[in-house]
């Protein structure tokens, strides 16, 4: 039984995923293109990741395990629920290590563990258009995009410069693909950014706004800078409080009423790994004897 | 009458069957170059598993096809019309083209997208006698350094990929297997 017996495999009825299905086709064929498509409704709010789901619903075969991290960690709510969803409707295993996973979805981050070849990472996407709080219509964008006129996103990062001596865009920072389109590569911090050229096939749906697009494997991603001003993937100058990491993705969380902080992985597989093989961060040992 | 043989030949499992066909062709249009493995479909003659494996997976009612004549036999029509549903138009109007390489030409009767919406153009499915990777260097998105394909026409698919980013897209299909070219891929000796 491949059903649950109540939904059609992975909830969508045929139709709408061979709907999605084309534009993702098109997508991976116009790499950064935003291929327009008739988002449906979701059993879960706009903003919650339904373009997402989307895309994961047109992708999954049966055999597929699924990994979902909202901020880098398995175990939020989103998360959780997502993943429960495709548990009832699709069946597929789940799992929260990237390694063992086949297809992620992801909200925010890219796992700190390089994907390989054959596995899909599928973003979801709140505001596809990287010009869209530059100039507001969709008729103009389209044709910037069309002209590749992307002067304008320059001189948005120009007057970060001008205001705060630095490009203070730190995450949603745009990139363009294969020298062509610029992209919103999803509020993913710019720590991530230099990880999109990479072996698995990056997938983006964005629900609300009814965008589809992609990046194939080893497509050129290139942040936007300037000569004097390169881009810089910004990184808390911390190690991981739990696991020690020195070249991972960091939040920072308030642990006092005294101003104490701690800085731990974003990606909690990647930290639990690291800590189950023995690494120990400053405040890793209080942690455990607790 | 045909009408019994264009029943027959659909997915057993439409749900699953087109879940793993859409991987098969997901991957290698991610992956110019890749050959993959089809299965679940039986087309009638001439179409091949593949070719109707990509039918079942992506043609519905919301898809004009356009059948070269290589394809254009009742017995197709037949079997497309009942089992997707898809209408049968021109070049001119066709989201999908089907059939050999000599038949669908000449390239520039597709639309190939426009400025603002590129998507607008038809995805050719292209049969062929058999796949190999020997032949055309492939370079670009979804290669890591190059990879190679037998193409049926190197010249004509590095003109259709100098449009970019307009121009069709090529599924290339052969018995059991397919691969893809999209637009984005550059053709080169080496």
């Amino acid at each position: 039984m491949t059903q649950s017996g109540q939904y059609n495999f992975a909830y969508l009825d045929e139709q709408t995923k061979r709907m999605i299905r084309r534009a993702l086709l098109k997508g991976l064929a116009i790499p950064g293109y935003q291929v327009p498509f008739a988002s449906r409704e979701m059993p879960m709010p706009y903003g919650w990741g339904t373009g997402g789901v989307q895309v994961t619903a047109a992708c999954l075969v049966p055999e597929d395990c699924l990994k979902v991290i909202d901020q880098g960690a398995d175990d939020t709510t989103n998360a959780v629920s997502i993943r429960k969803f495709f548990q009832r409707t699709a069946g597929v295993d789940v799992t929260e290590q990237t390694t063992a996973s086949t297809v992620i979805q992801t909200r925010h981050r890219i796992p700190e563990t390089p994907l390989r070849e054959g596995q899909i990472l599928v973003y979801q996407v709140p505001i596809p258009e990287p010009l869209r709080f530059i100039e507001p219509r969709e008729t103009e964008t389209r044709k910037m995009h069309a002209l590749a006129e992307y002067g304008l996103m320059h001189v948005k990062l120009y007057e970060d410069i001008a205001r705060h001596g630095a490009i203070s865009t730190a995450y949603a920072y745009p990139v363009s693909v294969e020298g062509r389109y610029v992209m919103d590569p999803s509020p993913i911090p710019k720590f991530d950014n230099p990880k999109m050229e990479m072996a698995g096939i990056q997938l983006f749906g964005a629900g609300r706004e009814q965008r589809i697009y992609a990046l194939p494997p080893y497509t050129r991603v290139v942040s936007l800078d300037f000569e004097d001003y390169p881009f810089d993937p910004m990184r808390a100058e911390h190690p991981c409080d739990m696991c020690g990491a020195e070249d991972t993705y960091l939040d920072e969380v308030i642990i006092d009423d005294a101003g104490g902080r701690m800085f731990v992985c974003s990606d909690t597989d990647h930290c639990t790994a690291r800590r189950a093989a023995g690494h120990r961060g400053r405040l890793a040992a209080t942690e455990d004897a607790a | 009458m045909s009408t019994i043989a264009a029943m027959k030949g659909g997915f057993n499992d439409p749900a699953v069957d087109a879940a793993h066909g859409f991987r098969a062709l997901l991957n290698a249009m991610a992956m110019p170059g890749a050959i993959n493995d089809v299965t679940g479909a039986v087309p009638v003659a001439p179409l091949s598993v593949a070719a109707g494996v990509a039918i079942l997976t992506l043609c519905d009612p919301e898809t004009p096809v356009y059948l070269a004549p290589s394809h254009d036999t009742d017995a197709v029509r037949d079997w497309i019309t009942f089992h997707t549903g898809a209408p049968f138009v021109g070049p001119s109007h066709a989201a999908f083209a089907i059939g050999t390489w000599e038949a669908l030409m000449p390239l520039d009767q597709f639309p190939i997208g426009t400025p603002e919406y590129p998507d607008r153009s038809t995805t050719l499915i292209v049969e062929m006698d058999a796949l190999a990777q020997t032949g055309a260097t492939l370079r670009g998105p979804g290669i890591r350094e190059t990879a190679q394909l037998n193409l049926p026409d190197a010249g004509a698919m590095a003109d259709n990929a100098a449009l970019f980013p307009l121009g069709v897209d090529f599924i290339l299909t052969a018995g059991a297997q397919v691969a893809a070219l999209p637009r984005s891929t550059k053709i080169g000796e080496r």
